[in-house]
């Protein structure tokens, strides 16, 4: 199978880079996965867990804030915050939460107040 | 002419600073490297972002484009973002960036618009309060951070977006040191609102292919621009923060130097004066001994 070429830019680091085979993205209309050769489409991504599929190996990933950009080259994920699942606890977890909160009150238009519910009912899980 | 005990103690306070100068040169260059691996991990965002940016502001029509990217229409009210470091001991870094924003709000002044103010970092804010006080609207401070993350840029960019809702300005400027290399750092205005798609990014060709946007075009612009403001903000804090260092750096390495100089001329002189006091001492005791 084709593999897909991933970034996952966040602004502090280069998070993940390199060949997979599939890419779950919490995207603004839906969840959505990508394969190699996907048609080129440009969406926001909302808060949640994004999906890395290679081969038996599967990463999950918490990421808020960002945009999915799919090219011929491959998929690029912008994020404004980006950790491993697994990381999200205790202070991290906290810092989150209070982050999601904090844009759930500055959001002022219906789109931004959803994506916002929604960033903070992602988080509530944990 | 200083007694030797004088010329003692003053040999002793110079090499006592010379000391300081040059741990805090140390301290700099650790901090530089630091700074620089900082900077270079954000570019493959900022670059990133750029890109798509200038992809999407290519295809959408100025008439529907975000008051972000086309302006108020109106470039009365400017809001100048003025950062500077915490600390001094930097040589000329804080200095040539409040003169940079000076001469810009001389200018600005002269052709009768309203300027607002910002300061983020205090020693900007101490240059410019005596001249310019009535016209800072806020502050932020950076002290007490080490290393500058995102979350501060988000801090003060969030701040900008706020006025620019409520009408606070119609175009918002961003003054700060950039990082040429360790021997240079350029005083650098960015205007950041209106957002200028930037220069020299290629916009991509897709071979006739076309994009699929997810709402819509403008939606994605509208949700991009305040993060792009925010990735601009945080470059220069960036920026700001390796040209401190390097300018903190040239500045000790100066100082270090010059204390050394000066030990060496006051051991000179120390030593020429505790010759002549044995020379004197000498001659007074052949003189005795001749006369008896």
């Amino acid at each position: 199978m084709a593999k897909l070429m991933f970034h996952l830019v966040s602004p502090a680091s280069e998070f993940f880079s390199g060949e997979v085979d599939q890419v779950n993205i919490p995207g603004a209309d839906g969840d959505f996965g990508v394969l190699a050769n996907h048609t080129p489409l440009m969406t926001s991504v909302d808060s949640g867990v994004l999906v890395v599929i290679n081969g038996s190996d599967e990463q999950r990933i918490y990421v808020s804030g960002g945009f999915a950009e799919i090219t011929a080259d491959g998929l690029t994920v912008l994020a404004e915050f980006a950790l491993p699942e697994a990381e999200l606890k205790g202070e991290a977890l906290a810092h989150a939460k209070e982050r999601a909160e904090t844009s759930l009150k500055l959001a002022d238009t219906p789109a931004a107040i959803i994506a916002a519910q929604r960033a903070v009912d992602a988080l509530a899980a944990y | 002419m200083p007694s030797l005990n004088d010329l003692q103690i003053r040999i002793k306070s110079v090499q006592s600073t010379r000391k300081i100068t040059k741990a805090k040169q140390m301290v700099a260059a650790a901090k530089l490297r630091k700074a620089e691996e900082a900077a270079n991990a954000a570019r493959p965002y900022a670059e990133r972002m750029e890109r798509v940016l200038a992809n999407l502001a290519a295809g959408v029509s100025s008439a529907s484009a975000p008051k972000l990217l086309a302006g108020t229409g109106s470039d009365q009210v400017h809001l100048l973002v003025i950062a500077t470091a915490e600390r001094g001991l930097c040589g000329g870094f804080n200095s040539s960036i409040v003169r940079k924003a000076r001469e810009e709000i001389i200018r600005l002044q002269g052709d009768g618009k309203q300027v607002k103010i910002l300061t983020v970092g205090k020693k900007g804010r101490e240059q410019l309060k005596r001249l310019y006080g009535e016209l800072m609207i806020d502050h932020i401070s950076l002290a007490g951070i080490k290393s500058v993350g995102f979350e501060n840029a988000q801090e003060i960019s969030d701040m900008i977006l706020g006025l620019f809702k409520e009408g606070g300005f119609d175009v918002c400027t961003l003054f700060f040191g950039k990082f040429k290399n360790v021997m240079t750092q350029i005083p650098t205005a960015q205007q950041v609102i209106p957002a200028k798609a930037p220069e020299g990014v290629e916009v991509r060709d897709l071979d006739g292919a076309i994009y699929t946007y997810e709402p819509d075009e403008e939606a994605i612009l509208e949700s991009l621009l305040p993060r792009f403001i925010g990735v601009q903000v945080f470059k220069a804090l960036l920026e700001n923060q390796a040209s401190e260092q390097a300018a903190s750096m040239a500045a000790m390495d100066n100082a270090t130097r010059n204390a050394g100089d000066m030990i060496d001329k006051l051991q000179l002189q120390f030593n020429r004066a505790r010759q002549a006091k044995i020379t004197t001492e000498l001659i007074e005791i052949i003189a005795g001994a001749e006369s008896v």
